[in-house]
């Protein structure tokens, strides 16, 4: 079982840089045909002063931002067992390459179910600008499964 | 496609997306270009010492996918919320298909919003994906 003493659990807070490279692979990765993902001109006949930060990306910062997995791994997680539950974004503006952005995550709650056979950890994450604005919230249900409890 | 409040009702669907079928190199590529390197969904030794019969797909891939739905109906800087739950794991071989309907809409700060109901199903039917965003239009 997890520690419930892991709620609260401040992962700190993490500077990115947001690289056009990563983002282009990231639009190649997930089958991106709208050239504003990669086109710098087209970003910009968009509207765009570079190419924007797509919406699910923040994710992929975070994962960056923190080492990865490693704050389960600290919670004694299997990572094999892992599995995502839910994920959700709230946005207050579109980020772009070029950009200096900050993160912070917590842990904001750990729950069991099915006597102890599914343990759901919730992890709550702010991006923030150079300016101290808000830029978008995340919000992450991760579910680990623990077979040797029998429900 | 017009995403003008004029032209959006509640039962308006979204432009499916159809994706080509999941194999091991857009699990790989995923991995790198998400950052997610969780070996579950690129070695299949350490699949299936967790049980499982083979690698399956990152959630966030398929989240990714219903993203690009979303953004190609309307530009991303009018979209305000998006989320999903992962209701099955998405298998290798799966093909996906994004659909989206728009369930209700509601005036916030000033802007006409729509909230969009969102599903991922494969070609066997089974939903992997179920989500909801909140787009302005206009």
């Amino acid at each position: 079982m997890i520690d419930k003493k892991h709620i609260g659990m401040d992962l700190g807070t993490m500077t990115v840089d947001v690289e056009r490279g990563r983002l282009r692979f990231f639009a190649k990765a997930i089958g991106q045909t709208d050239p504003v993902y990669t086109d710098l001109d087209a970003a910009q006949a968009a509207g765009h002063p570079d190419l924007p930060v797509p919406p699910t990306f923040f994710f992929s910062l975070e994962l960056e931002s923190r080492d990865g997995f490693g704050y389960l791994e600290t919670m004694g997680v299997d990572l094999r067992q892992l599995l995502h539950g839910e994920q959700r974004f709230t946005y207050h503006r579109v980020a772009h390459a070029g950009e200096r952005l900050t993160l912070h995550t917590r842990i904001t709650d750990i729950t069991s179910k099915k006597g102890g056979a599914m343990e759901l950890i919730t992890r709550a994450t702010t991006v923030t600008d150079e300016n101290g604005e808000l830029v978008a919230e995340s919000r992450g249900l991760m579910v680990v499964r623990n077979p040797e409890v029998s429900a | 496609m017009s995403t003008s409040s004029r032209d959006v009702a509640v039962g308006t669907e979204l432009p499916p997306l159809e994706l080509e079928k999941i194999n091991r190199a857009t699990l790989a590529l995923f991995a790198g270009g998400s950052g997610d390197h969780n070996p579950i969904h690129i070695d299949i030794d350490n699949a299936r010492s967790a049980g499982y019969d083979d690698v399956f797909a990152q959630g966030m891939l398929s989240m990714a996918y219903l993203g690009r739905l979303i953004t190609n109906w309307v530009p991303q800087e009018r979209v305000r919320e998006y989320g999903v739950r992962f209701t099955a794991i998405t298998p290798l071989f799966a093909q996906p298909t994004c659909t989206g309907t728009v369930v209700s809409l509601a005036t916030v700060d000033g802007e006409q919003r729509a909230t969009i109901e969102l599903l991922v199903t494969l070609a066997d039917g089974t939903v992997t994906l179920r989500g909801d965003a909140v787009v302005a239009l206009d």
